[in-house]
């Protein structure tokens, strides 16, 4: 008797290796319990609360410039970072130099370094009496405890993820494509401007967008070396923290919301662009 | 006995093979040869238990095996990138077929050992079995590869392009080479390939395949001296193709004073053991080649001959997709 | 005289741009990277090495590490068998809702720490969703160490899988079938063939997940209620020892931080190179 005259359509596609069912099913009920149903909540609760009391809190005056000063350091630092992350990376990846090796390490310490030791440790650099601010503060530079200490935090925490995307695009694009240009007839500056840079650009913009969407949400890095005074230097993720300490659960709800459309919005868009160049590299 | 039958396969909306039937014989080497997108890897698979059919079935031996594992059919793969186990040694990967056996049915480990070592033997890389595969050749690779399908003793073995991944030489030599372990074991085998001059080199039959259907199953002296469709005529070996629809091998042309159609001759060169001729037809311009003898002295270039066809096929334009 | 070929100057930099790129590239990375690193183990040594003894070998101090320990024992193991359950799922398998998927795991990299430990504080806390149903079985998450570890395994959610699926993919499933048809079953190929040739990827996903949960700060301190000798961990001391001015037992326990991220970053360079290795034997 044949068996099998027709196969039963499935949704995925039937394969011989064995394990979709566990592993499919484990990877979705932890995600959901980890992670969807936790976030839901934040919906949830915001839902609950009504749209007036959603804006009054959301959007006080007091929200609204920890929002300005939060994506405003971000943006800054962000701009910071793709421009000396771009440095970093072309000396990486194109000239030879002693102790290569263990500068391309270093680059990563951000990502290694628990964010509180690195507030503490910038705290005691740029306080007025530390090693580096004892030297501006004659000057009349302010950093620890001003908008350009929470800066100088993010461009701590937002530097590899500049180098790390931008690295391997430039790796792979090759020297060719610089020659056959200056076979073309281009200068340097020429190739760099019109044959390097736009090829770089997507990864660079890439970069950007992850480090300005973790600037955005930073908190261990930038408290120590903000001084969290209301109005002047108060990030949004402390203001949420504040709300809490005070029992105020509906405010540190509706900044929280409010943040987390803000990097979806980001994070969207990125995948949206990534997408677009991918269809257009026919990659 | 291998038997396929009415197998049917798609992917989502993309239809990869319409009803095959098929029948092979013990012992015989078969060649599944196509271009790409034709469908032949996908059979192979199937016939593997790597992939599934929609619809059909496939008999070993009379057995339906539709529903049997890839791991309980008995079939020895060879993949094309040889899918070796690179964290294992060359002995280790060829003997993991006879370690994964349940202890009931597994050879006591002095037996594994004698088993690789003369499966090393036997694809000539005796001393090599304490290497890595990152430490070889490809073509020793590929040895490798097929010992280690040829250690669980299978009943059919299966070839997916066993030299697309190998240089000219290599690939000739290994070729030979295969045929003559065929010879030796006499284990029904079927590889996949779309070069046909390997084709007709290696196998007892040729399945010639285009779009997901058999076009044509035969010797190769069948499939090269009558094709059965237009396609075979010019996938396997090279054709014209006259504006009056026949479909003429270019040493099929001769150039004789008699011959019907005038030819303007654009370019002579040698090619292998006789000359090639490249020319274009005075009445319609379509360009024709045309084999001479290498002991006839070639025409010019510019000359105009007069050409006839020893032998001709025309194709119904059922067969002529 | 030496002759300078013209495809030298057209398609690089002379060699003085050269070191000037690199020159700036360093000052760049020793002004923040470097300096930040030196300032804690300075900072924790500044009054000799018995004051800094003194400071990691308090009983609050040995509580926080042990704490930390835990924490990372219990939620690195957690999400390494999660990555590699999702890997499998996702790479081995074709089935449509891929790429949602791949979103959703990716999700907690987008999300505020702060905002991190907030779903859980809402979802858990007293006035939580569940909140008076715990408190009623006498359950505590908040402000205990269940909240700690929750928060944790959502911040570090995604490290392992990340490392993981792009590896996978790229390996495609050839050696998986290889083993099948050789008669293996789906566990024997797991051990044998597939485990075996992600080691190094998966042990570099572990690597930074441990990193990362060690030194989690803000969705930590957002849940952990702060609590010295029961929920707090290695960082959130170092914050409450800063608070309190005690400058030399922060930088200590921040020192040992430090080092775990050199260790970490070491590991990480050593696995790279063997990944080079790998590939290169590969192709």
């Amino acid at each position: 008797m044949p068996s099998m005259t027709t196969r039963k359509a499935r949704w995925r596609a039937p394969s011989v290796l064995p394990g979709f069912g566990l592993t499919f099913g484990f990877s979705l009920a932890w995600l959901s319990l980890i992670v969807l149903i936790p976030l839901s909540t934040l919906f949830l609760k915001s839902a609950g609360m009504g749209w007036q009391a959603f804006v009054d809190v959301g959007f006080s005056e007091r929200a609204l410039t920890a929002y300005r000063l939060s994506f405003g350091t971000a943006i800054a630092a962000a701009f910071v970072n793709a421009v000396f992350g771009l440095l970093v990376a072309w000396v990486l990846v194109r000239y030879e130099f002693p102790g290569k090796r263990v500068i391309s390490a270093l680059v990563d310490l951000p990502f290694a370094l628990p964010t509180a030791v690195a507030g503490i440790a910038l705290t005691a650099l740029y306080a007025p009496s530390g090693w580096v601010g004892q030297y501006l503060d004659p000057l009349g530079i302010k950093v620890a405890f001003t908008p350009i200490g929470i800066t100088v935090a993010l461009v701590f925490i937002g530097l590899p993820f500049v180098v790390r995307s931008v690295e391997p695009v430039l790796a792979d694009l090759g020297k060719d494509v610089e020659e056959a240009a200056a076979t073309l007839g281009a200068s340097r500056a020429q190739t760099f401007a019109r044959v390097i840079f736009p090829a770089i650009l997507p990864a660079l913009f890439t970069g950007f967008a992850l480090a300005f969407a973790r600037g955005v949400g930073e908190y261990g890095s930038v408290i120590f070396i903000s001084g969290n005074m209301p109005g002047r230097t108060e990030i949004a993720p402390l203001l949420i923290v504040t709300q809490l300490e005070q029992y105020n659960y509906n405010g540190a709800t509706a900044i929280a919301m409010v943040m987390m459309l803000v990097s979806f919005a980001v994070l969207f868009t990125l995948n949206a662009l990534q997408s677009i160049r991918r269809r257009r590299l026919g990659a | 006995m291998i038997r396929v039958q009415n197998i049917t396969k798609r992917f989502g909306n993309y239809p990869a093979l319409h009803g095959i039937d098929l029948e092979i014989q013990p012992g015989e080497f078969i060649a599944l040869l196509g271009p790409s997108g034709s469908g032949k890897t996908t059979l192979l698979r199937i016939i593997a238990g790597l992939e599934f059919q929609d619809e059909g079935q496939v008999y070993f031996n009379g057995d339906d095996v539709s529903d049997i594992p890839v791991g309980k059919r008995n079939v020895g793969f060879v993949f094309q990138q040889y899918a070796l186990f690179r964290h294992m040694t060359v002995a280790d990967n060829i003997a993991f077929g006879l370690t994964v056996r349940k202890a009931r049915r597994r050879p006591a480990k002095a037996e594994i050992k004698a088993r690789a070592e003369e499966l090393l033997r036997v694809v000539q890389l005796e001393g090599l079995g304490q290497r890595y595969p990152g430490q070889l050749s490809g073509g020793q690779r590929q040895r490798v590869a097929l010992a280690r399908a040829l250690a669980i003793e299978p009943g059919l073995l299966l070839l997916d392009e066993p030299f697309g991944a190998l240089d000219a030489k290599v690939r000739k030599d290994l070729r030979r080479w295969l045929r003559d372990l065929h010879k030796q074991m006499g284990l029904t085998s079927i590889f996949v390939t779309h070069d046909q001059e390997e084709a007709l080199e290696l196998a007892d039959r040729v399945v010639v395949m285009d779009h997901g259907r058999i076009d044509q199953i035969g010797t190769p002296e069948q499939v090269y001296m009558e094709p059965a469709t237009a396609f075979v005529s010019h996938f396997v070996g090279e054709t014209n193709r006259l504006p009056d629809g026949r479909h003429i091998r270019p040493h099929d042309f001769e150039i004789t004073a008699t011959g019907s159609d005038r030819v303007i001759v654009d370019n002579v060169f040698r090619k292998g053991g006789s000359w090639r001729v490249e020319g274009r037809l005075t009445e319609t311009d379509t360009i024709v080649e045309i084999d001479v003898d290498a002991h006839e002295a070639p025409p010019t270039i510019g000359e105009t001959v007069t050409i006839a066809a020893r032998r001709a096929r025309t194709f119904s334009s059922a067969g002529d997709r | 005289m030496k002759r300078q070929s013209p495809s030298t100057e057209s398609s690089t930099e002379s060699r003085t741009a050269q070191i000037l790129l690199i020159a700036l590239a360093l000052a760049f990375l020793a002004f923040f990277l470097m300096l930040p690193l030196i300032a804690v183990f300075s900072e924790a040594l500044k009054q000799g090495l018995a004051p800094f003894l003194d400071a990691v070998s308090n009983p609050d101090a040995l509580s926080a590490i042990r704490l930390t320990l835990i924490i990372a024992a219990i939620s690195v193991p957690l999400n390494m068998v999660f990555g590699l359950a999702a890997s499998w799922a996702i790479t081995k398998f074709s089935f449509p809702g891929k790429n949602l998927l791949l979103t959703l795991i990716d999700l907690p990299f987008s999300v505020s720490p702060v905002v991190s430990g907030l779903i859980f504080v809402l979802l858990f806390g007293a006035q939580g969703l569940l909140g008076p149903w715990l408190s009623a079985h006498g359950l505590k998450i908040i402000f205990a160490v269940p909240g700690i570890i929750l928060a944790t395994v959502f911040i570090t959610f995604p490290f392992v899988a990340r490392e993981l699926i792009p590896l996978m993919m790229e390996q495609g499933k050839d050696d998986e079938e290889a083993a099948l048809s050789l008669g293996a079953s789906g566990w024997q190929t797991f051990w044998h063939v597939t485990l075996p040739n992600i080691r190094w990827g998966l042990l570099y996903g572990v690597l930074l997940c441990n990193a990362r949960a060690m030194g989690e700060f803000g969705a930590v301190s957002v849940v952990s209620g702060h609590i010295r000798g029961e929920t707090n961990t290695m960082p959130l001391h170092v914050e409450i020892l800063y608070n309190e001015y005690d400058f030399v037992g922060a930088f200590a326990v921040a020192s040992l931080l430090a080092a775990l991220a050199l260790v970490t970053l070491v590991l990480k360079t050593v696995l790279e190179w063997r990944f080079d290795l790998h590939s290169g034997a590969r192709h």
